[in-house]
């Protein structure tokens, strides 16, 4: 995996810039060369196919078509619904020809299906057994984390493939090789509100509170997300949850991308970690302090 | 010259719809040797063999072809009726024209061409086809049943009352099955118990069964009537004969703690055991896997403890050959193992439990004394779910089938809840009600109306466990369109029946035909429901596809009935469709005798006036020969021919294909 295509959608530009400039850190130390598809457009993400399933096909489409175009063989997507607009329209167009067809009439371009598509949580497991492999310190040890997967990182089986749909566990490696300890809570494949975080906020609260209420009954310091959208209703919206009177919640919202590049030693400012709503830069603290005190005990019982 | 009659059925629509029958019988007619063509309805109907019947006498027919459906399904009525106008049967011969041609072609000019070949094929075999005469066999009139549960033990009963022997082979240590398991039955909730265990001593004491228990069929051999059967009588450790079932030994056994399979993991019982008190026989077995002195060599506990010295450490599995004329398949079932459903837990969680356990639970002699208690902490639970369907009906899980007895012990279990928890809730969801059987509608408005139950009919999509112990049920009430959350104490998954494991090997040792769900297939759906393809070998109860206990018996008398009916007779008569060694040409090469898979062939040696051998042929046993073929393809010096097969009758339907 010397190069990559690389599509950031609208998130990562926006809302999810942690997500891209993590990631990107991340490729930079393993060497990785990230392509960015030219020209690409919005790939639909949770709004076009609400309005036309046409137009729901067709904007992934045209992205396919160009990266083929370009030369690319494989597309990271690191945004959940990139990558799940972009496979689900792969899946579709091969399946069917007549969409195809219709497809190829509509926008112009012929997309043959060579693609692979790659998400941030099988990218990140392709580093650490490969070019990351030895390169990771457990720099978060002490710290608990809820691993979030939402709908996007666990459903729709032609799209997430080798995962247990219903009990997924494709981050606990990468989370245990940074030395975090991953807890067994309720709510992991849990809706977050998802596209609703403009159009219908209240919902996006009361799910959003829902989950955080049982991470932290689980005993999670922090949350670990793949998916930008879960990512700014769980982080950004965590402090209207709390003046609306739901729950005093205080939970660092990382992305996995973040939590790796610290057990790699990336500087957290690179990979936006100040920029969180909810103070994220404590984590290390968190795993410091629990380092020492477990030292401490450690030295106690020798004694 | 020959004179073939050739008869077409429509089959109702079955064929006609993709078949031009008429054009078919037109080009029958024109056919080198017919001399007679007619098409019908219904071939098969009583006007259907009265026009071949008819015909036979007046035309003077020496052959008869009838296109149909397979031969597997008519063959037996049409050469019946050959028989009775005086031609012999193995004249007649059936093309397949449904199974292999319209059932599975849509163009109808194309399927129309094909059947004339079909026809045509056989016009010219039966040319060929010479008089047979059945093969009369001796029949060994004891019956083997396989499994002990309420079918085998019905099956059993049955033909011992019907004044043959029976065998009863059941592989744990006492018979019951299930049943014995159960608390109470639907529709009428008597004792599950009460009326099991006494027809489980009636098997024990009954003069014409001779039950083996800790057994298992190892092989199978020979065929209808005279089966051989390999039993393993497995290494109890015990000797059954010295045994009086007092307990000392099991009283004294130091490994506790073995989760009991009886009660569905929910009790434990020892090394040493005997499944449950009412145990048929009531005799112990060693387990083992658990028992200390046979895995480490240090014990002895239940050796000093036994007054009567009956147990015995060296003890090794026995292998028992038996021979049979017929064997009944019970074998029973399984309920799935839900850690599929990664949705209800996956397995994780004690609290979510299955049909078997909450029965262990309600039943008096189960683990609690029969209150309901959840297997956590041992709490009364307030609000129990349960939830139908789960795995049944479910493609994704690999099993479109409904599992039909859940709709009822569900209900059954929401009441008896409901009676030993009066303020409690019982929630269940469902799909749909299914309740057919007598007295089974109103037994479900019983649970609903008078004790209370909540049906809700919607699918549940999540059930979390909460800190404080109580499990989250999502789910959807369909009917109000809504979706709704239940906090409850205990989950009760209503799992799909699934086939015995094992029971896929046992089918192919007997011939047996299973179908993708693994449920022995019948040989027909409606009107041969408890035979197989396998002659001689009968089904009864759930081993077939899921069944109450009503339809098991049912099911299992009517098994028995074949079993004595086959029995009735002395002899049996056989197809004559065996192999025949042309002893002229014979060279006794014995490549036949190392081939035959029935061990069939047997050296015969030709000897002249004076006793002196001439020649040294291979002879086929008629009563063992099973008509394969395989001899046939070995022979080098073309010296076998299989009748009804022979190869004029085979090279002839091939030529007038070109």
């Amino acid at each position: 995996m010397k190069t990559i295509g690389y599509f950031p959608g609208c998130s990562l530009h926006g809302s999810g810039r942690e997500l891209d400039m993590s990631v990107k850190a991340l490729a930079r130390i393993a060497g990785v060369e990230l392509k960015e598809v030219e020209d690409w457009n919005c790939c639909g993400a949770s709004a076009a196919h609400n309005l036309n399933h046409n137009l729901a096909v067709a904007l992934p489409y045209r992205d396919l078509a160009l990266a083929e175009a370009q030369g690319l063989t494989e597309i990271l997507a690191p945004c959940a619904a990139c990558f799940a607009r972009l496979k689900g329209t792969h899946v579709r167009v091969t399946r069917s020809p007549e969409l195809a067809a219709q497809m190829r009439e509509i926008t112009g371009l012929e997309y043959r299906g060579t693609l692979r598509f790659v998400n941030v949580i099988e990218f990140i497991g392709r580093l650490i057994e490969g070019p990351l492999k030895g390169k990771l310190a457990p720099r978060l040890a002490g710290l608990k984390v809820a691993a979030y997967y939402g709908c996007l990182m666990s459903r729709g089986e032609d799209v997430i493939e080798d995962e247990d749909h219903e009990n997924p566990d494709g981050m606990t490696a990468a989370l245990e090789a940074a030395g975090a300890k991953v807890v067994d809570w309720n709510f992991a494949t849990e809706c977050c509100g998802g596209g609703f975080s403009m159009s219908n906020t209240d919902a996006v609260l009361d799910l959003s509170h829902e989950l955080l209420a049982d991470a932290e009954q689980a005993g999670a310091q922090a949350i670990v997300t793949g998916c930008p959208m879960c990512h700014s209703n769980l982080d950004m919206r965590q402090l209207t949850i709390n003046q609306r009177g739901l729950g005093s919640h205080d939970m660092p919202v990382l992305y996995l991308s973040e939590v790796v590049g610290l057990a790699a030693g990336l500087e957290p400012k690179d990979m936006g970690l100040d920029r969180h709503f909810i103070d994220a830069m404590r984590v290390l603290d968190i795993a410091s302090a629990a380092q020492t005190a477990q030292a401490a005990a450690a030295e106690t019982a020798k004694k | 010259m020959a004179r073939v009659g050739v008869f077409l059925c429509h089959c109702g629509e079955n064929i006609g719809r993709t078949v031009d029958c008429a054009a078919v019988t037109a080009a029958a007619a024109k056919m080198p040797g017919v001399v007679h063509a007619v098409d019908y309805k219904y071939m098969c109907s009583d006007p259907g063999q009265q026009m071949i019947k008819q015909a036979i006498v007046e035309k003077k027919l020496t052959g008869v072809v009838v296109g149909a459906c397979s031969p597997r399904m008519h063959e037996p009525t049409f050469r019946r009726a050959a028989a009775e106008a005086g031609l012999n049967p193995f004249l007649l011969e059936m093309s397949n024209l449904r199974e292999h041609c319209s059932w599975v072609h849509e163009d109808r000019a194309k399927a129309t061409e094909k059947a004339v070949d079909l026809v045509r094929v056989m016009v010219e075999k039966v040319k060929h086809n010479r008089k047979l005469h059945s093969i009369r066999v001796p029949i060994e009139p004891t019956a083997m049943v396989v499994g002990g549960g309420i079918a085998g033990i019905q099956a059993a009963l049955d033909i011992a009352n019907g004044g043959k022997k029976v065998i009863l082979v059941e592989k744990s240590p006492s018979i019951g099955g299930h049943m014995a398991r159960l608390s109470e039955t639907f529709p009428t909730l008597d004792c599950s118990q009460c009326i099991l265990t006494p027809r489980m001593v009636e098997v024990a004491s009954h003069p014409n069964i001779t039950l083996m228990a800790y057994s298992e069929v190892e092989s199978v051999e020979g065929f209808v009537g005279n089966f051989d059967v390999t039993v393993r009588k497995k290494a109890r450790y015990v000797d059954w004969s010295k045994c009086t079932g007092c307990g000392d030994c099991w009283a004294k056994c130091p490994v506790k703690k073995i989760p009991s399979e009886f009660d569905a993991g929910l009790g434990k019982r020892t090394a040493i055991y005997r499944p449950f008190p009412q145990a048929v026989p009531n005799k112990p077995v060693i387990d083992q896997e658990h028992c200390i002195m046979l895995t480490k060599g240090k014990c002895g506990a239940c050796a000093k403890a036994c007054q009567r010295g009956a147990i015995n450490y060296k003890d090794q599995d026995e292998l028992v050959k038996i021979k049979v004329g017929a064997v009944v398949l019970a074998t029973g079932f399984d309920l799935w193992d839900h850690s599929a459903y990664g949705e209800y837990g996956g397995g994780r969680w004690a609290d979510v439990i299955d049909g078997f356990q909450f029965e262990r639970l309600a039943s008096a002699s189960g683990p609690t004394d029969g209150e309901i208690r959840r297997p956590s902490d041992g709490r009364i639970p307030q609000t129990v779910v349960f939830i139908q369907c789960c795995g049944s009906r479910d493609d994704k899980m690999g099993k479109a089938y409904c599992s039909k007895i859940c709709c009822m012990y569900t209900a059954k279990h929401a009441m008896l809840y409901k009676h030993k928890v009066h303020e409690g809730r019982a929630v269940i969801f469902y799909m749909d009600i299914r309740a057919g059987g007598k007295g089974y509608e109103e037994f479900v408005r019983r649970a609903i109306e008078a004790d209370g139950a909540e049906y809700v009919r919607g699918r549940v999509s999540r059930i979390y466990r909460r800190a404080d112990g109580k499990l989250i049920v999502k789910g959807a009430d369909t009917l109000a369109g809504r979706p709704m959350t239940v906090e409850a104490d205990l989950v009760v998954l209503a799992d799909a029946i699934v086939p015995r494991t094992g029971s896929e090997r046992l089918a192919q040792m007997f011939g047996v035909g299973y179908d993708t769900d693994g449920f022995y297939s019948e040989a027909h759906p409606k009107l041969r429901p408890v035979e197989t393809s396998a002659a001689g070998v009968f089904l009864a109860g759930a081993c077939q596809a899921p069944k109450d206990i009503p339809d098991a018996v049912s099911q299992a008398s009517a098994a028995a009935s074949k079993v004595l009916g086959l029995f009735s007779k002395p002899e049996l008569e056989r197809e004559p469709i065996i192999a025949r060694v042309n002893e002229n040409t014979c060279v006794h090469c014995r490549a036949c005798i190392a081939a035959c898979p029935y061990g069939a062939i047997e050296d015969f040696e030709i000897k002249d006036r004076k006793g002196n051998v001439v020649k040294r042929v291979a002879r086929v046993n008629e009563g063992l020969c099973q008509g394969c073929g395989t001899c046939v393809a070995i022979c080098r010096s073309n010296s076998i021919d299989l009748d009804g097969f022979t190869d004029e009758q085979v090279f002839s339907e091939i030529v007038t294909l070109e």
